[in-house]
């Protein structure tokens, strides 16, 4: 059924071989190895959007105008201090139980302190908040990360992530609430909390790109990997001015040099700044081949 | 032991207060912080800039902020391997629409600024490097703090800003998906077109809506 097509990838692979034999570019093939399922997730994405356009959004800026700014931060703190719960949880996962401690100390303060959440005290106690849930604790795992993903209403995850999250659901307190009403009032006020905090952003987002999703879709991936690494810089900067290729590395990546270090495991050390083609594999998930 | 460290910390500035004296514009994470108070100063003060005055907004950033940013590293880091294909001329009209792009963008951002506040994170840089991260922390209340770093590059005419990371992200390299797209599909021609349709689309004030 498919030979035509296996064997035109054939002969174009071959091809490409024969250029080099590194042949990272394969400038014919238009999918994105990040997102095998971009003719869905473009859909689903539009689909989102018009959700969003139609409900959300207009509910998110009601909300906005009509909370005062007192309110509406500390109906954020509590929502924030239910969910460390489970951060500290996915920190003990991790196994960082400094941070965990951390988080459960975050708990007990706000809780008792704090009148039930309303008041970040903990923070200001230097009792940072953490950022982690259970698609960050498989990364830690050594779990991969799969395709990227565009899932309904939750918008965009990986495969992993979206695994994740049905753990997150299912851990969490809100969700965990048996009576009905309440559950789902906490629900959508959650919901709606956290959409009007993006009110600000999205204007940028919008005027800012080409390709929304295409733009979106990468922060998504780059942000999670940077947060599986728990914010270890992953960036590296070439300098496609540089004449010599074997230069190319050189100027500009002193601040990323360790991090990139790490990254060019991929390819052999060794060979680093030897081949174009290794700077080119380098930052190869933000390349679309 | 906090002695020896406040000790150490004394001899530091003393030894590296003449070493930045003799910098055309200072060390760079001053360089940041100065910028960044001066412009929010500013902003908490100016009622029209509050209200979304983009014409005013512009006028500040073009004064204020441009002058410590490098836009031909950015364009060139945003496309990627294609830059060495792009003519001289379609590099300087590539960077010219990006930073186009980017200035409107992202002054329209500081008129979305309230009340947040910003932590500037000790800097680590060795005195001979010439390309720093310099990392600082935007707070607001009822939410977690989201980390924004500047990359500078020491260039001659002092440091400049090329790359800004925003929760871990790079918002420069982030285009670079989207614009090897463009090029793959219009050339590097289609890509500055796209680039000078999206601007004109902006200044008519039509697009994200």
């Amino acid at each position: 059924m498919r030979n035509a097509a296996a064997s035109s990838a054939r002969s174009k692979a071959l091809a490409l071989a024969c250029v080099s034999l590194l042949a990272v570019g394969c400038a014919s093939r238009p999918a994105n190895p990040d997102d095998p399922l971009e003719g869905y997730n473009r859909a689903m994405f539009s689909f989102n959007e018009q959700v969003d356009r139609a409900v959300l959004k207009p509910v998110a800026q009601g909300y906005d105008t009509v909370t005062p700014t007192p309110l509406r931060i500390a109906i954020g703190n509590v929502f924030s201090n239910i969910g460390d719960v489970w951060i500290g949880a996915n920190n003990l996962l991790q196994g960082k139980p400094q941070d965990a401690l951390s988080d459960g100390m975050r708990v007990l303060v706000n809780t008792f302190f704090g009148f039930a959440g309303i008041l970040d005290i903990a923070s200001e106690m230097g009792f940072t908040k953490h950022d982690e849930d259970f698609g960050q604790t498989l990364g830690t795992w050594g779990v991969g990360e799969g395709a990227y993903v565009v899932l309904p209403f939750f918008g965009p995850r990986t495969v992993r992530d979206s695994a994740g999250l049905a753990l997150d659901l299912y851990a969490d307190p809100v969700t965990g609430i048996s009576d009905v009403p309440v559950r789902n009032s906490l629900t959508g006020l959650r919901v709606i909390d956290t959409r009007a905090r993006l009110l600000g952003t999205e204007r940028t987002v919008d005027e800012g790109t080409l390709d929304k999703y295409a733009y979106i879709r990468d922060f998504y991936l780059q942000q999670r990997r940077y947060k599986v690494n728990d914010g270890n810089p992953t960036n590296m900067y070439e300098d496609f001015d540089a004449e010599d290729d074997a230069a190319a590395l050189g100027r500009g990546t002193d601040a990323a040099a360790h991090s990139a270090v790490e990254r060019l495991e991929l390819v052999a050390v060794g060979n680093v700044g030897a081949t174009p083609a290794a700077l080119a594999a380098a930052p190869r998930n933000r390349d679309t081949e | 032991m906090r002695k020896l460290l406040a000790c150490l910390a004394v001899l530091m500035t003393a030894l590296l207060a003449p070493a930045q004296a003799a910098e055309p514009n200072g060390a760079p994470d001053v360089l940041v912080r100065d910028v960044t108070n001066e412009v929010l100063a500013i902003v908490r003060q100016d009622k029209a800039i509050q209200g979304g005055d983009t014409r005013k907004v512009l006028q500040l950033v073009d004064e204020k902020v441009l002058p410590h940013f490098n836009f031909r590293r950015m364009t060139m880091l945003a496309v990627g391997r294609d830059w060495r294909s792009a003519s001289p001329d379609q590099q300087q009209a590539l960077t010219d629409a990006f930073r186009t792009l980017l200035v409107r963008t992202y002054s329209n951002a500081l008129t979305q600024y309230r009340d947040q506040t910003i932590d500037f994170k000790p800097l680590r840089m060795a005195p001979a490097d010439t390309s720093v991260q310099v990392r600082t922390e935007v707070r607001q209340p009822g939410a977690q703090a989201i980390g924004i770093d500047y990359m500078l590059e020491k260039g001659n005419d002092g440091w400049k800003v090329f790359d800004v990371i925003v929760a871990g992200v790079s918002l420069v390299t982030n285009y670079r998906g989207t614009f090897a797209q463009e090029i793959r599909t219009g050339g590097v021609d289609g890509l500055i077109r796209s680039l000078q349709e999206k601007n004109r689309a902006l200044e008519s004030g039509k697009a994200g809506a």
